[in-house]
């Protein structure tokens, strides 16, 4: 069985008295150790897929109206907020795309990693403090026993980044959730956080969600990537096969409007690839019919009247596309 | 035309520097060389790139370009005339040829104009063109740029963020410039929208043969938009070569790191790239170290580097005109 299950999930939003499935029947499996890549533009509904998994979802606004997430055999669906505070922390972790505002500025890093331990872990102010300073070396913070006394404010972005990347795994969660951990700090420190969490991936076995808009990181970091757009999801598979060969026009385009770096650079530059328009408001989530439509090139009526099914490839490969054999 | 051959804008020892206090009652004061002597050319019709992590100065290099921050010693001639020391009427007449592009199109908007007055006001402040003719100008503009007329009308939270980018485009060409300096222009942006506005830049450039020096941390987007590069570290140039040169042979160690620092889906070059780790962070801008400014964090630095400072020199012949330039002591000169 695999260590996380989530099937049929549907999270609705409700706004202004309208109810927009921002989630919309999206269903995958985690395998422990494993790195699973969330991709897709702003509005697809990848944070919010994390936000429900963690239980999280904004009050009274979201919800999880169907489907389960089943962690280990629970459905954290149905868990109640005491078990979920649990969970959070000590089984499933967060680090967020702002290393800046996810810290408390008042408190030192070496109080704000302890917190977790003794909260969860109950361990006494001195053996937290202790763990907290092994967690720093961990992380890769040089001077740790010194460091620890500093406010968040003395530290720079990747330095916050490694504390938040400490906090989250200081009760060696089985599961790290990450949101764009990267997004906010330069390439070269974007790649020092890489090899971080692919090294303490090998050393505890920490399965990885990595969710990112750069279908570079995906291919450096992920097993297996998961395309969403609109709520739903788009395709999904191995990485490899997908980048060499994407089955779903949306995919191809997230692909393909990026200049990217090549191993040998040529005097030609193409035109990039635009996608046209952008992500539909959430008045029009969750209609029947395929919401990237508006913004295909194979659109034909089929697209208009019905969602598409999904069309399965080798190795679990799948993609919602009523086109895709001819993408 | 010989005027083609002459450089548009030429940078030349360009110094801008910060006071900062100091702690404690006499502390004197210091201050921080955001941009520490750095020279360039670009010519008409061309993109000049300058890349580096956030602090390397580059935002800075370019505001000061624009005579949007003072600069503190150096020259910069637009033109063939002398940018920084022009006086106020010449620096109106100069401003309408130098246009700024900002990164994030949500603060740079003002948001109780409509659209069309976002567009209209540097002509109307610079008075490039008689007021009977604007009108005309700005509904060329927002064809120019892909917006629909009716949307002039429009405020700018009524747009989304690339339509909003779009806008701020515009209102640069507005005034018919030469150069324009985009600053981060599409870092803030989807990466769906980032494909529409780097191709609108460059159907602008040649349609309009329009000069850019583009401000960028991303390298991918530089390789695709500049004709040359120039990396900046800690306020300095540390290499400077055409595209080609470049991103195929580095030659500094910190341009080789950053270059392999970016994640990429090309699987032939994931596996010919072997990862150079630039440890730890750069030394503190106040008081930058006597030697290369590089050198603590360098894979490659011998006790030279930390005693004197490299100079920007000719490293390789290279396809640009000024050949392939770097500052390093272990790359030999060709």
């Amino acid at each position: 069985m695999a260590l996380l299950e989530v099937e049929n999930l549907r999270v609705e939003l409700t706004l202004r008295g309208n109810i927009a499935p921002v989630i919309d029947d999206v269903s995958f499996s985690l395998e422990a150790g494993e790195t699973l890549s969330f991709v897709g533009e702003s509005g697809c509904g990848k944070s919010m897929t994390a936000l429900a998994i963690m239980g999280l979802l904004p009050d009274k606004v979201g919800r999880i109206a169907a489907g389960s997430i089943r962690f280990d055999g629970e459905d954290l669906a149905k868990a109640s907020d005491k078990r979920m505070r649990e969970i959070r922390g000590n089984e499933i972790s967060m680090i967020f795309q702002e290393p800046m505002t996810s810290l408390n500025p008042v408190y030192t890093i070496g109080e704000q990693i302890s917190e977790v331990l003794r909260r969860h872990q109950n361990l006494g102010a001195k053996a937290a403090h202790a763990k907290a300073v092994e967690l720093l070396d961990a992380v890769r913070i040089p001077n740790p026993a010194a460091r620890i006394n500093d406010y968040p404010f003395q530290m720079s972005g990747g330095q916050r980044q490694r504390v938040m990347i400490a906090i989250a795994l200081a009760c060696e969660p089985k599961i790290l959730i990450a949101d764009e951990p990267t997004t906010a700090l330069d390439v070269t420190v974007q790649a020092q956080i890489f090899d971080l969490l692919r090294d303490l991936r090998k050393q505890t076995g920490t399965a990885i969600i990595l969710i990112t808009h750069d279908m570079g990181a995906v291919a450096e970091m992920a097993e297996r990537m998961i395309v969403m757009y609109a709520g739903r999801k788009a395709e999904d598979g191995p990485v490899e096969p997908i980048i060499a060969h994407a089955r779903h026009p949306y995919t191809k385009g997230l692909i393909a409007c990026v200049p990217h770096l090549h191993a040998e650079l040529t005097e030609e530059r193409e035109r990039l690839v635009e996608i046209g328009g952008i992500v539909p408001g959430l008045a029009e989530f969750g209609a029947n019919r395929c919401l990237f439509a508006s913004r295909c090139g194979l659109r034909s009526q089929k697209c208009l009247d019905q969602r598409p099914q999904e069309q399965k490839f080798e190795a679990g490969h799948a993609s919602a596309c009523w086109h895709a054999e001819a993408v | 035309m010989a005027d083609d051959a002459k450089p548009f804008l030429q940078v030349e020892n360009l110094t801008v520097r910060f006071p900062v206090k100091r702690g404690g009652m006499f502390g004197g004061k210091a201050y921080l060389y955001a941009v520490d002597d750095i020279s360039f050319q670009l010519k008409r019709g061309q993109t000049l790139a300058i890349v580096g992590e956030s602090g390397s100065g580059k935002t800075t290099a370019a505001l000061a370009c624009a005579r949007l921050v003072p600069a503190h010693s150096g020259k910069v001639v637009l033109d063939g005339q002398d940018f920084l020391a022009a006086s106020d009427v010449e620096l109106r007449k100069a401003r309408a040829k130098v246009q700024f592009i900002f990164q994030d199109p949500y603060s740079s908007l003002n948001p109780r104009l409509r659209a069309e007055k976002i567009v209209r006001e540097p002509l109307d402040s610079l008075q490039t063109i008689p007021a009977e003719k604007r009108d005309e100008v700005v509904q060329k503009l927002f064809k120019a740029v892909g917006l629909r007329p009716e949307q002039m009308r429009l405020f700018p939270h009524q747009f989304s963020g690339g339509q909003r980018q779009r806008i701020g485009i515009a209102r640069a060409l507005a005034t018919q410039p030469a150069l324009i300096i985009c600053d981060e222009p599409v870092s803030a942006l989807d990466v769906a929208v980032q494909a529409q506005i780097l191709n609108l830049l460059r159907d602008l450039q040649s349609d309009l043969g329009l000069s850019y020096l583009f401000i960028s941390h991303d390298l991918g987007v530089v390789q695709h938009m500049c004709d040359e590069v120039a990396v900046m570290y800690m306020g300095k140039i540390v290499e400077h070569a055409s595209r080609l040169d470049l991103f195929n042979a580095p030659q500094h160690p910190y341009t080789k790191a950053l270059l392999s620092a970016v994640p990429s889906v090309d699987k032939e070059r994931r596996e010919a790239q072997k990862r150079i780790l630039i440890p730890g962070d750069p030394p503190d801008p106040i008081d930058p170290p006597k030697g290369c400014r590089f050198a603590n964090r360098c894979p490659i630095a011998q006790d030279i580097c930390s005693r004197s400072e490299p100079a920007l020199e000719v490293k390789r012949r290279g396809q640009g005109e000024s050949g392939h330039r770097a500052a390093c002591h272990r790359v030999d000169v060709a």
